[in-house]
């Protein structure tokens, strides 16, 4: 049997790769050809057997091209209430033609700004994934706001995925927030075919000082998509971000969330839901690295899991020795409602510096007993009752959405698994 | 209106009621008291449906249908409530939505239109006189963060908005100081009428001060050992529950 840690696996994306960015693609190949596609037993894919997976539903990579979508579809995907920009990406590619144009940020494909110092926040000798995209993608999207701007509308970055069995999207994003400016970002893919492909996501986002940006993301995605993303951060003084990410669907999903603070009251918030079904398989890798003194980052991550489904949670917070006064908090719970369902939760702190608060906390459970017979003794049926307490236990993440048409949108889709499938 | 019949019920395989029989008519109020361990909340939670006790013989009539064959929610929905000795905390449900989908679904099993918002709020605020029950505290998260006095003062709310045929108040008294006390007995007096009957489960004899009883019944070992009126409280409180004991222990011996 063949196994894709070799490294000529994807050589047919890597030997067609544009000619955009040469040197930094060259670099790329290089790293990840030095590095492979993780092994089975590798360390950080241990629970997440990504190349097993690829392996078994995909035959030949090849790019999925992009496609035409109509302005009824786009139309039809937007939430019901939104008021905000939307970016069209159809299999990754920007289409300036159907989006809209935010006023006072500049956007443009990648390869009509070829300064962009891409891989310099997401670093592709940190995941093979990583590099794989940057030495391979076909084009991606530059946002840039200006200093001192507060964007009042939100920004939809609204992907259509519809590629063959075997194809590979590979979308790439860059992200720059000038000094004092506010921005929210909505990232949400949808699949319009059934097949297995595979995306191979990147997302740099680079906060200024004082800075708030916030990340919203909902993978809602086909039951046979395969998807890896690496969406990495860097902020800096008194700046804030936030991240709220929704996993509902997939056939195995690794997200890869970085966030570097590196400038002394900056915020780090890194939230998640994960509502898992079927043998959906989601797998997030949180990793904060406190930097600088004065601080902070908050985690939480909670997982509701039916059938034969699979969560893994892995929250690394690095606390370097110059990072005194640190504030780091970090939880995961979950919820099984299957015996089939399996969950592995890891905390990983490494702390270096010695004036620190530092805490993390992670659950297995299932569903509260007594706290089901309490409602139904008032007269509530059991799958009412049981959407209820799991829609309780769901909602403090999901309260962390500022953004109101997404935050509506996000529970009503959550409400209405949970009174459907549970 | 209620009729127990031979009740047998255990949990785990260990054996708590051991044959109970009661008749409660419409109008009527029932004390069941008794030591420690007699059985006294197995009795409420039986009746109210909990899934940990297998009855293993007898029955229970309510008003003509065999309430033990019904699933918890149902018991509710005909009108049986149990208000709970030690009421869950649930974080993240609000107190007004959880009430809101429990009456409705109450009223939707009794073939009465839903309420909406308007008429649910202004009955709310109704019945929260009745109990002295703050606004605040049914903003909250259900049961979250309330004090002993509010939690079972909460019970006694959900018992006024729920309007049920059969009350069980599972040890309604305890841990109440005797303000708290006299506001949910005040509440469920209020609440009484010729239609509805109230089964008091307590280990004292306070309550029944401002609850006053027709019945008082003593569990002993999961049997009703003995009955009589309020009278038979009082006795109680004064003398403890020894001579009982020590009554039905020398019976059994011989």
């Amino acid at each position: 049997m063949s196994t894709l840690t070799k490294q000529d696996t994807f050589q047919s994306l890597l030997d067609s790769a544009s000619s955009s960015f040469a040197s930094i693609r060259t670099q790329a190949k290089e790293t990840y050809l030095t590095q492979g596609l993780p092994a089975l037993k590798e360390e950080e894919y241990k629970f997440t057997s990504i190349a097993k997976k690829l392996e078994s539903k995909i035959q030949g990579f090849k790019y999925a091209l992009p496609f035409a979508v109509s302005k009824e579809d786009i139309q039809s995907a937007l939430f019901e209430g939104f008021n905000g920009d939307v970016l069209v990406f159809t299999n990754g590619k920007y289409l300036p033609e159907l989006s809209t144009s935010p006023e006072g940020i500049t956007i443009s494909s990648l390869s009509e700004v070829r300064n962009t110092p891409l891989g310099s926040i997401a670093k592709p000798e940190k995941d093979p994934f990583s590099a794989l995209n940057l030495a391979s993608f076909s084009d991606g999207i530059f946002v840039s706001v200006p200093k001192k701007q507060k964007i009042e509308k939100p920004i939809l970055l609204l992907s259509f995925n519809q590629a063959n069995s075997g194809q590979v999207i590979q979308p790439r994003v860059w992200i720059e927030v000038g000094d004092f400016s506010e921005v929210t970002f909505i990232d949400h893919s949808i699949s319009t075919s059934e097949d297995s492909y595979f995306v191979n996501k990147v997302v740099e986002i680079k906060g200024g000082l004082n800075s708030h940006v916030n990340y919203y993301r909902l993978q809602n995605e086909s039951k046979n998509a395969i998807e890896v993303s690496n969406i990495h951060t860097d902020i800096f003084q008194d700046s804030r971000f936030t991240s709220v990410n929704l996993s509902l669907s997939g056939d195995m999903v690794r997200n890869n969330l970085t966030l570097n603070l590196l400038g002394s009251n900056s915020e780090g918030n890194m939230y998640g839901v994960y509502l898992l079904n079927g043998k959906t398989h989601v797998d997030n890798h949180t990793n904060v690295d406190h930097t600088i003194p004065h601080a902070e980052s908050n985690e939480l991550y909670k997982g509701i899991l039916a059938d034969q489904s699979r969560g893994v949670f892995n929250g690394k917070i690095f606390v370097r020795q110059d990072a005194q006064k640190t504030n780091a908090f970090q939880q995961n719970n979950n919820i099984l409602l299957s015996e089939d369902a399996i969950v592995n939760t890891k905390p990983q702190l490494e702390i270096w510096a010695d004036d620190v608060k530092c805490s993390h906390g992670c659950t297995v459970g299932q569903l509260d007993e007594e706290a089901l017979f309490y409602l139904k003794a008032r007269g509530i049926d059991k799958n009412t009752a049981t959407g209820l307490l799991l829609y309780a236990f769901a909602g403090e993440v999901l309260e962390k959405i500022e953004e109101e048409s997404f935050r509506s949108y996000a529970i009503s889709l959550i409400q209405e698994r949970l009174g459907s499938k549970f | 209106m209620l009729s127990i019949k031979n009740l047998h019920a255990s949990v785990e395989g260990t054996p708590i009621l051991r044959g109970i029989n009661l008749e409660v008519k419409a109008g009527e109020v029932h004390a069941i008291m008794g030591p420690n361990g007699s059985g006294k909340s197995t009795l409420a939670s039986v009746l109210a449906g909990r899934e940990e006790y297998e009855v293993t013989e007898g029955e229970v009539i309510f008003q003509g249908k065999e309430l033990l064959e019904m699933a918890p929610e149902d018991r509710a929905r005909e009108g049986v409530f149990l208000a709970f000795q030690y009421p869950v905390e649930i974080p993240g449900v609000s107190s007004t939505n959880f009430l809101r989908t429990a009456l409705n679904q109450v009223r939707e099993y009794r073939g009465q239109e839903p309420l909406d918002a308007v008429k649910f709020l202004t009955l709310m605020k109704e019945k929260m006189k009745l109990v002295e029950i703050d606004q605040k505290l049914l903003s909250r998260s259900l049961n979250e963060g309330f004090s002993g006095g509010e939690k079972k003062r909460n019970e006694i709310f959900q018992m006024a908005m729920l309007e049920p045929t059969l009350s069980i108040l599972d040890e309604t008294d305890s841990g109440l100081d005797i303000d708290a006390l006299r506001i949910v007995s005040n509440g469920v007096n209020k609440l009484k009428s010729d239609k509805t009957a109230t089964i008091v489960v307590t280990h004292y004899q306070r309550l029944l001060d401002y609850i006053v009883p027709d019945f008082v019944h003593v569990l002993y070992k999961g049997r009703i050992v003995k009955s009589g009126t309020k009278e038979l409280a009082l006795e109680l409180e004064e003398k403890g529950y020894d001579w009982i004991k020590e009554e039905v222990d020398s019976a059994t011996a011989v």
